[in-house]
């Protein structure tokens, strides 16, 4: 690469819609040789797809990718790689049924022919011995038998592996998530070393700490695009947070009742995840809304099976007194039936209320799918239609009809709103208050800030515990981020 | 019901193996055809003998290609309904076409493995379950075989019969064709380069996919693969039984799937063992022999073959779990 001195890649204006969702607003990033990038956000800000933009497994919608000073067409996961561009994804990729160094091979087509086992083997070993220092990993050792952590460790030293093609640049997308501390120091370590010598690295974290100590400069992300940027000197940690989205919160109801007090009506929930370790859990009475906050990830929708299982069977730590309907995030697989009606899609959940003598009445199932049609606003010509002539927010409405149409008492929500447009979401926020009014009580598991000021108290997670609980007066964005970044001994 | 979401399930980590358990279910397969010979040994000493175990083990040899076939494809996790129908038409076409106009019988022997690698392509590109479009293919492959051969008949070609029929010293001929099947296809799928890219696919497409390797390739391969073991076990058939018949290899889509299974395959994650898919087939045809010398009548011999497998199956089950109480 000539001209890779200053920027090893550049993005002029990129673009990401994913339906109607915009991850990715006009963003513009560059990378210069041998330099750490620190890149921090909260969910949803981007970072992800900005990755997936630079490793070339997604396309960009508009904008140019400019790679050692040229502008590249038809950039794609092969270019990338010979161009020198590694990314360890936040979701594992290794193959599991391969040992580790045939991991190794994966990545490097040059090694093969006689003897590539032991290449591939010592390669391997050779990285993970510089990198990590006593890691016990054996080549031979199948992936799926190693620890959670090992396997990241294994990982990451693979993405420093160098053959044949070129090494510019490492994007490490939360590369210490399952490492302990004395590990991920090694791994820091190792990056301010090889950064040293002229590769570049992309740090994402959610500990800010691993940010401020081990990037030479920091981009901030929000809401699909780049906030903020500076040496990381100039950044501290409340600086950051305040970047990442706490500034503008802080917005409390006045209407609101005395902090800390919760209400007297009767307790539907009480529920602690299994991994808690200290006394606290989630407590939830008639007609509360509570939000269940943090990192993605991080135990809420966990949680929320357990409830849900919790109202049918024993489960210990778990008590719910209240029927209980369940509102899937991912639609697509937990949510609809894709082969059936709207109207049979809104009624499922009551079935024994639609019943007349051994069968489902069409009558009762008509009237229940149209109450709902008027109540929730379910754009529709005509009920009988399939459920995926709808759009992906009267999709989800008709999903939020199955749930409130029910006699269920209790609702669990598990990030619903994704890929919502906000003119349904505004419109189910309004339901939602209502029906809590009317005595419901809603679990509400959300990756948007936002939607927690609709909620009456959050608990915060982090690492599958509940880390805070906050009353509605004591919640701001800035808080919740606050204690989801909160460095855990 | 509501609507209950599986992704908290679907993101647990994937269980940690320890050493002794990977040990004890690669010996499982072994074991089990241990003690099937084992049990003909005590019911009946002088089967167990070079004239007895070339008897035993001759229609192994088919049933172990066939095996070999269905796991190629179980690796990149899909399965072969068709694979039983193939071998008939295989074998029809051999006990034909292949002897009296060899050109034609090659040429359409060879087509056959091009719509074996078609429909690779096809399932990967279109995004279709593989079950769905190789239950499609069982029948088109039976139509073909009974199009050729209306009725019982034909003869194999004279080549194919002698090497069937070829007489080893001392270890009897299936036993060293099964070896060699087994080490050709281990040191190609396990030990190769290319061997590790191909059983990656099955573990983690996408982390194959993301560092730059074509997954169409991947699975045109796999199944231009089973197609060429399908022919062979058509062949190696046709070889001892001398005559053709439309219908000869129906049995042999559920025994192959049950070979791999018994062999240490998994259905999902591209675990599969060529050696242990050999070993599965050659229990699953011995089975059937140690259940003739108890005096089971044949009406039971597939229930009892059923049980066989669910017992090895609770065995690696057992083996599963207290190993991961241990760790």
């Amino acid at each position: 690469m000539p001209a890779a001195a200053a920027n090893i890649v550049r993005l002029d204006g990129v673009e990401k819609h994913f339906g109607a969702v915009r991850a990715l607003a006009k963003v513009d990033f560059s990378v210069d040789a041998g330099e750490c990038v620190g890149l921090v956000g909260h969910n949803g800000a981007g970072k992800s797809t900005l990755m997936h933009v630079l490793a070339g497994t997604l396309t960009p919608d508009r904008g140019q990718i400019i790679i050692g000073g040229e502008p590249r067409q038809g950039y794609a996961v092969e270019m990338a790689q010979k161009l020198g561009i590694r990314c360890v994804f936040q979701e594992l990729s290794l193959c599991p049924n391969l040992t580790v160094a045939e991991n190794a091979r994966v990545l490097h087509p040059t090694i093969t022919g006689w003897g590539w086992r032991r290449r591939a083997s010592r390669l391997i070993r050779g990285k993970l011995d510089e990198m990590f220092p006593g890691h016990g990993i054996v080549p031979d050792a199948l992936v799926g038998e190693l620890s959670i952590g090992k396997r990241q460790m294994v990982e990451v030293a693979r993405a420093f592996t160098v053959t044949k093609a070129p090494l510019h640049l490492v994007i490490l997308d939360e590369p210490t998530s399952s490492l302990d501390s004395h590990t991920a120091g090694q791994l820091l370590s190792y990056v301010r070393r090889v950064v040293a010598t002229g590769v570049s690295c992309i740090l994402i974290s959610h500990l800010l700490r691993e940010i401020l100590d081990y990037s030479d400069r920091i981009v901030v992300m929000r809401d699909g695009a780049a906030v903020a940027a500076g040496r990381a000197s100039e950044f501290d940690r409340d600086g950051l947070v305040t970047a990442m989205g706490g500034a503008a919160a802080g917005t409390v109801r006045p209407e609101e009742r005395a902090a800390g007090l919760r209400r007297t009506t009767p307790v539907r929930v009480r529920a602690r995840p299994a991994t808690q370790k200290d006394g606290r859990e989630l407590v939830a009475h008639e007609g509360e809304i509570i939000g269940l906050a943090g990192l993605a990830g991080h135990g809420q929708t966990e949680l929320l099976i357990r409830i849900f299982s919790g109202a049918s069977r024993r489960i210990p730590g778990v008590e719910v007194t209240a029927r209980v309907a369940l509102i899937a995030g991912d639609r697509q697989s937990d949510g609809i039936f894709p082969l059936w009606s709207i109207a049979e899609n809104i009624g499922v959940r009551s079935i024994a209320a639609l019943r007349k003598g051994l069968l489902i009445s069409p009558e009762l199932e008509k009237r229940l799918a149209e109450r709902w049609q008027k109540r929730i606003r379910i754009r529709t010509p005509d009920l009988r239609n399939n459920i995926l002539s709808l759009s992906g927010g009267n999709q989800q409405k008709a999903l939020f009809a199955r749930a409130l149409g029910s006699e269920a008492k209790l609702v669990l929500m598990d990030d619903p709103m994704r890929g919502v447009d906000i003119g349904t979401k505004l419109e189910v926020y309004d339901l939602i208050r209502a029906e809590a009014d009317g005595g419901r009580t809603f679990l509400w598991y959300t990756s948007e800030a936002d939607e927690l000021k609709n909620c009456d108290h959050v608990y915060v997670f982090r690492s599958g515990r509940i880390i805070a609980d906050l009353h509605r007066n004591e919640l701001s964005e800035e808080r919740v981020i606050q204690s989801s970044f909160e460095e855990v001994t | 019901m509501s609507s209950v979401s599986a992704s908290s399930a679907a993101r647990v980590p994937l269980n940690r193996f320890r050493v002794p358990r990977r040990f004890l279910r690669a010996a499982l397969p072994g074991l089990s055809l241990a003690l099937v010979i084992l049990g003909i040994g005590e019911l009946n000493p002088r089967a167990v003998s070079y004239f007895g175990l070339n008897l035993m083990l001759n229609l192994g040899i088919p049933v172990a290609l066939a095996t070999i076939a269905q796991m190629f494809v179980i690796t990149v996790n899909d399965l072969d309904l068709s694979i039983g129908t193939f071998v008939s038409f295989v074998g029809c076409v051999a006990a034909t076409w292949l002897r009296d106009a060899p050109l034609l019988g090659v040429a359409v022997l060879l087509g056959g493995i091009g719509v074996y690698a078609l429909l690779g392509a096809v399932i990967y590109l279109r995004n279709v379950p593989s079950i769905v479009v190789t239950l499609g293919m069982f029948f088109v492959w039976q139509g073909l075989a009974i199009l050729i051969l209306p009725k019982p008949g034909g003869k194999a070609p004279v080549w194919l019969h002698a090497l069937m029929n070829f007489r080893t010293p001392y270890v009897p001929f299936p036993i060293v064709a099964a070896l060699v099947i087994a080490l050709v296809v281990h040191a190609g799928l396990m030990r190769s380069s290319y061997g590790a890219i191909l059983r990656g696919s099955g573990g983690n497409p996408s982390a194959i996919g993301r560092a730059g390797w074509s997954l169409l390739k991947i699975k045109v391969t796999m199944f231009a693969l089973a197609g060429v073991f399908g022919v062979l076990s058509g062949l190696a058939l046709i070889g001892l039984t001398t005559s053709a018949d439309a219908n000869i290899g129906k049995g042999y889509t559920l025994l192959s799937i049950a070979g791999v299974i018994l062999g240490g395959g998994e259905f999902v994650g591209g675990r599969t063992s060529p050696i242990g898919a050999v070993i599965g087939a050659l229990t699953l045809t011995l089975a059937g022999s140690l259940l003739n010398f108890m005096r089971i009548s044949p009406d039971w011999q597939v229930g009892a073959q059923g049980a066989i497998l669910i017992i090895v199956l609770a065995a690696r089950a057992v083996i599963n779990q207290t190993g991961g109480r241990a760790s």
